[in-house]
């Protein structure tokens, strides 16, 4: 589906964003993308939408190369940025005006899927709230029926049953077709949904794996007290948060923030782990 | 759901099947949810409940009827026993076995304690 070969890129020639990096994603997938502020989620998903343009190196998204920007790539990228802008229309005439441009668009879905979300429809689309604006572009983003579909922090503004409808949406949207990137800091929102983390930190990938991958190679749970085997634990009320060697082949849940965190503090011991 | 943090999700969601077999929820030879529609009732990845089912598979707790869906195996019950005393003898009775030493529990008081819980929430 997503092909990155040493890709180089920076919003300016002495600050290099990401520096010969090389990836590939596959359909099937709901990938979290985790990073910290400034690591570059958000530019490594325009890069892949086309909206900005690798310094060198080379994207392949479906056979085409995003940054050409052609109609036939455009209507198979569903791109829901974190930042938007909706104009002065209800979600009518929004409709008319946009949907044309994919030739799957499913209009009925989108007409449940706003239903879903509780969305007000006789209102114009600027006096809505940022949670009810940010529902709008998802149920449209997916009703495009796109195969490749990126998010920005989705969960950013829902309210707390959005978040449910939202994990239940993506749930049911997740098709072997699909290949679905998703960027987020509320990992807790998300976490049972994505089945692959991709963590940028220092210009590159820090970690690709999948969660049973990393649930067969790490452990996490609680402890008493840290001894030699512990990579990474942070105090909690009965002791430690702890990530260790999976000797035991326990099967535990992944704590996707404490990974994020041992792999911030830890990333050498990490390496030799996931190569 | 409310998963818990101490166990995988496929685990868990496995646990839940066999919970609803047990409780007689849902019945042998009967067709369960589609993996689809029991990762949006889960909230979870289809993939974590595509994992679910081929454990179950593999436990002969299910099987997978080719183009039609995953259904109950007819000694369905007798299966989830199985499976659900191996997991029980491997991560619960070690600790509960370790309590007892600890406190000193011997055995015909925890005979007597068993017969009462068992008359008392069974009416065996």
């Amino acid at each position: 589906m997503i092909n990155i070969n040493n890709l180089n890129f920076g919003y300016s020639k002495h600050k290099p964003l990401f520096k010969n990096m090389s990836m590939r994603l596959s359909n099937g997938h709901i990938y979290g993308l985790l990073g910290k502020n400034g690591a570059g989620k958000s530019t490594l998903l325009k890069n892949l939408a086309g909206l900005v343009y690798a310094q060198s190196g080379t994207l392949d998204v479906m056979g085409y190369d995003p940054a050409k920007r052609q109609p036939a790539l455009l209507e198979q990228i569903c791109f829901i940025p974190e930042e938007f802008y909706l104009p002065s229309v209800k979600i009518d005439a929004y409709i008319k005006a946009n949907a044309p441009f994919y030739k799957n668009f499913d209009h009925n879905y989108f007409a449940d899927l706003i239903k879903e979300f509780d969305v007000p429809v006789e209102q114009k689309l600027i006096n809505m709230s940022y949670g009810q604006k940010k529902k709008v572009i998802i149920a449209f983003g997916l009703a495009t029926q796109a195969k490749l579909v990126i998010m920005d922090e989705p969960t950013n503004g829902l309210d707390i049953p959005s978040k449910a409808q939202f994990r239940k949406i993506m749930a049911s949207a997740m098709t072997d077709e699909r290949c679905i990137i998703i960027s987020t800091h509320q990992v807790r929102d998300l976490d049972n949904l994505i089945d692959t983390v991709i963590m940028l930190d220092e210009n590159d990938i820090a970690l690709k794996a999948t969660v049973e991958e990393i649930t067969a190679k790490l452990t996490f749970k609680k402890v008493k007290e840290i001894d030699d085997s512990i990579i990474y634990a942070e105090p909690s009320l009965s002791g430690y948060n702890a990530v260790m060697p999976n000797y035991q082949q326990e099967e535990s849940k992944l704590d996707m923030e404490l990974l994020f965190n041992a792999i911030l503090a830890e990333k050498i011991k990490f390496k030799p782990l996931f190569s | 759901m409310e998963f818990n943090n101490n166990k995988a999700i496929y685990l868990q969601i496995a646990e839940y099947v066999c919970e609803q077999i047990l409780l007689g929820k849902w019945k042998a030879d009967e067709k369960i949810p589609s993996v689809r529609e029991m990762a949006v009732e889960m909230e979870v990845n289809p993939n974590t409940v595509m994992r679910t089912y081929e454990l179950l598979q593999g436990k002969n707790i299910i099987n997978n009827k080719r183009g039609i869906g995953f259904f109950l195996a007819d000694d369905t019950i007798d299966q989830v026993k199985q499976y659900r005393k191996t997991s029980f003898i491997e991560d619960e009775l070690p600790n509960l076995f370790r309590n007892l030493y600890l406190l000193e529990v011997d055995f015909d008081e925890l005979k007597s304690r068993y017969q009462t819980f068992v008359s008392q929430n069974f009416n065996a």
